[in-house]
């Protein structure tokens, strides 16, 4: 097995801010005490002018952003994911998406593997959160290449959006000329495949096309599918997926109810489409303090669990 | 007012020192969590379990015991420390913080742990929730106190504001809340972060009986706990004058210690500052 290069898409979205902060005099950051973790800090550093340190408030953060997105500044708007979303969901729903403000949140440390600071901290209902807004785009970038990427069509692209990573570094999927045609709103096929389709997004996209090499190994061909976009959902091609494959798994570090397994799972029942359907996420539970890779095993969220799901549906 | 003699003080003091020790093995051994915050409260956390609260660790449930609610959830390890050492649960639990299948989870959770009365690590909920707590005893006639302690840059958050026009509204009296005032949060000093200034006049002009104290010198601090509960009509604000990281020189004022565990050679270094501490008020006593 070749050497994975480890990047975390923290990083690249504070190297972003910093592209963009040049390029954008209007572009601004807001942070809730949280800086040296998002990595909001490196455009402070850089624009210490057009970056709003605002304390541990984070309600009062997200209205303060739509007010400055309402004169024509761009705000960037981070904290971690628990924070980010349910801690301000009335600001977000009144001052953001009713008003379609540009206002675009980026948080980080979603998901379980954040780990050993427990439950509390384990955000896995914020996609939910955000595909339920009205007029909310919501995306889960699954590497550093394509969170940079990602960052920077937020800044150009108008309206509300939702965009949150992981903790942790995470293996580096892309190179960035395989990105020169990455759109919000289209998923991507990364690798292809007949007997199945895998469509992930963010910490989960890297595990599918790892369980991909050991299903290959076993005769099962499985189309990899990069859903970045959760809302609004590639409906076209999770139809090309349903009708060419005719099964689907799909994984999420999110609770199966109101994430990307849900937004799957909608459009073949709306579409009257016959297809198999796994979805893969945290069931319906809060999880626990614990070692990332530990509990991606307890909770079956990982290449292994991944693997399993796949046989089971090709073989039924 | 109670007068507390000098060995009472001087067993808390080495309380105190016992549960520094604990935080700091472990924090060690979970290779995460919150050392600063969890020093920094520690002595306020022992007066109230080992001198002030009634309470019984063999009923956890006792509805008429008094309740310390710990907004600031990070510091975690010294409630469970302090736990541990009061009875709730065998010291050896400690070991586990933090790993898969242990009842000691990163952030308190009311139903993982006796003795932990509500779950907290989102900050600015807690003084609400005691709050609650103590509306409850006024309506129940019960006799108990409820504690509450907050960061101070927690106090950042609306929600605390809210908290105290209620609890100042209802005259909830049978209140006293702390502030660990460390003037550090994550992004640096509390005046450079966001501007607290006065924490005194703040809660004074919410309507508060506020105190302010050496959040490190116990007498000080059983002192003003008894002033707090006597007080009548208001609830009670206690702010400790603090420093975050006490008790291990290089985490003390530093902010890189909020969220980063010592490293063995830290861990090392601490336990043997501790101990030193440990036998000087051994010798004392
Ligand atoms: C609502 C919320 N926002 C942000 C955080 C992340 N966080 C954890 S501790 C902390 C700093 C707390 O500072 P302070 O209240 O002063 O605590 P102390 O100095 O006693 O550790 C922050 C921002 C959180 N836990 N909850
Ligand atoms: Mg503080």
């Amino acid at each position: 097995m070749s050497k994975k290069t480890m990047v975390n898409p923290r990083n690249a979205y504070g190297k972003a801010l910093i592209e963009l902060g040049k390029k954008h005099k209007n572009l601004v950051v807001l942070d809730a005490d949280l800086s040296k973790s998002t990595k909001t800090i490196m455009f402070a550093k850089e624009y210490p002018n057009r970056f709003f340190e605002m304390g541990i408030a984070e309600a009062n953060m997200i209205s303060t952003a739509a007010g400055l997105a309402s004169c024509g500044k761009i705000p960037f708007v981070s904290t971690f994911a628990v924070f980010a979303t349910g801690r301000v969901y009335d600001q977000i729903r009144m001052d953001v998406a009713y008003s379609k403000a540009n206002v675009k949140i980026f948080a980080t440390h979603g998901g379980i593997s954040v780990g050993k600071d427990g439950a509390s901290h384990q955000m896995i209902e914020d996609l939910a959160l955000m595909r339920v807004l009205p007029n909310m785009t919501v995306i889960a970038p699954s590497d550093a290449t394509q969170t940079g990427q990602i960052v920077h069509l937020m800044a150009e692209k108008v309206g509300p959006m939702y965009a949150r990573v992981g903790r942790a570094d995470a293996p580096l999927i892309y190179h960035k000329d395989d990105l020169k045609d990455i759109k919000i709103g289209e998923g991507m096929i990364v690798k292809d495949g007949s007997d199945l389709s895998i469509i992930s997004c963010g910490t989960m996209v890297e595990p599918t096309i790892e369980a991909r090499s050991t299903l290959k190994k076993q005769g099962i061909k499985a189309r990899i599918i990069d859903m970045h976009t959760i809302k609004p959902i590639d409906k076209k091609l999770v139809m090309k997926c349903a009708k060419e494959t005719g099964a689907i798994i799909t994984a999420e570090e999110h609770s199966i109810i109101g994430g990307l397994g849900a937004a799957v799972a909608e459009i073949l029942a709306d579409e009257n489409i016959s297809c198999k359907l796994i979805r893969m996420g945290i069931k319906d539970i809060f999880c626990e303090s614990g070692d990332p890779a530990t509990l991606l095993e307890k909770y079956e969220l990982n290449e292994k669990h991944i693997v399993k799901n796949a046989k089971k549906l090709v073989k039924n | 007012m109670k007068n507390y003699d000098e060995k009472t003080i001087n067993e808390l003091e080495l309380t105190a020192v016992k549960i520094r020790k604990h935080i700091i093995e472990m924090l060690y051994r979970a290779k995460s969590g919150h050392p600063g915050g969890s020093l920094s409260a520690v002595d306020a956390i022992v007066a109230l379990y080992f001198a002030k609260m009634k309470h019984n660790p063999k009923k956890p449930d006792d509805p008429n015991r008094d309740r310390f609610i710990l907004s600031k959830g990070h510091a975690a390890p010294a409630l469970y420390s302090i736990l541990a050492e009061s009875g709730y649960f065998p010291v050896d639990e400690l070991k586990k913080l933090r790993e898969a299948d242990c009842m000691l989870q990163g952030h308190p959770v009311c139903y993982c742990t006796p003795g932990v009365e509500a779950s907290t690590g989102s900050l600015g909920h807690g003084l609400s929730f005691a709050n609650g707590v103590a509306l409850a005893g006024k309506l129940d006639n019960k006799k108990y106190h409820v504690y509450c302690m907050m960061g101070d840059g927690e106090t950042g958050e609306g929600q605390v504001w809210e908290a105290a026009a209620v609890a100042s509204h209802y005259k909830l009296d049978n209140i006293t809340a702390m502030i660990d005032r460390n003037f550090l949060q994550i992004d640096g000093n509390t005046e450079d972060v966001l501007r607290l200034e006065s924490v005194y006049r703040r809660w004074r002009s919410f309507g508060w009986h506020a105190i302010e104290i050496n959040g490190h010198d116990i007498k000080q601090i059983l002192t003003a706990l008894d002033e707090a509960a006597d007080h009548k009509n208001q609830p009670s604000m206690i702010i400790l004058n603090t420093v975050k990281g006490k008790g291990v020189s290089f985490m003390e004022n530093n902010v890189d210690f909020h969220g980063v565990p010592p490293n063995e050679m830290e861990r090392n270094l601490a336990i043997k500052e501790l101990t030193l501490l440990e036998k000087k008020l051994e010798a004392a006593l």
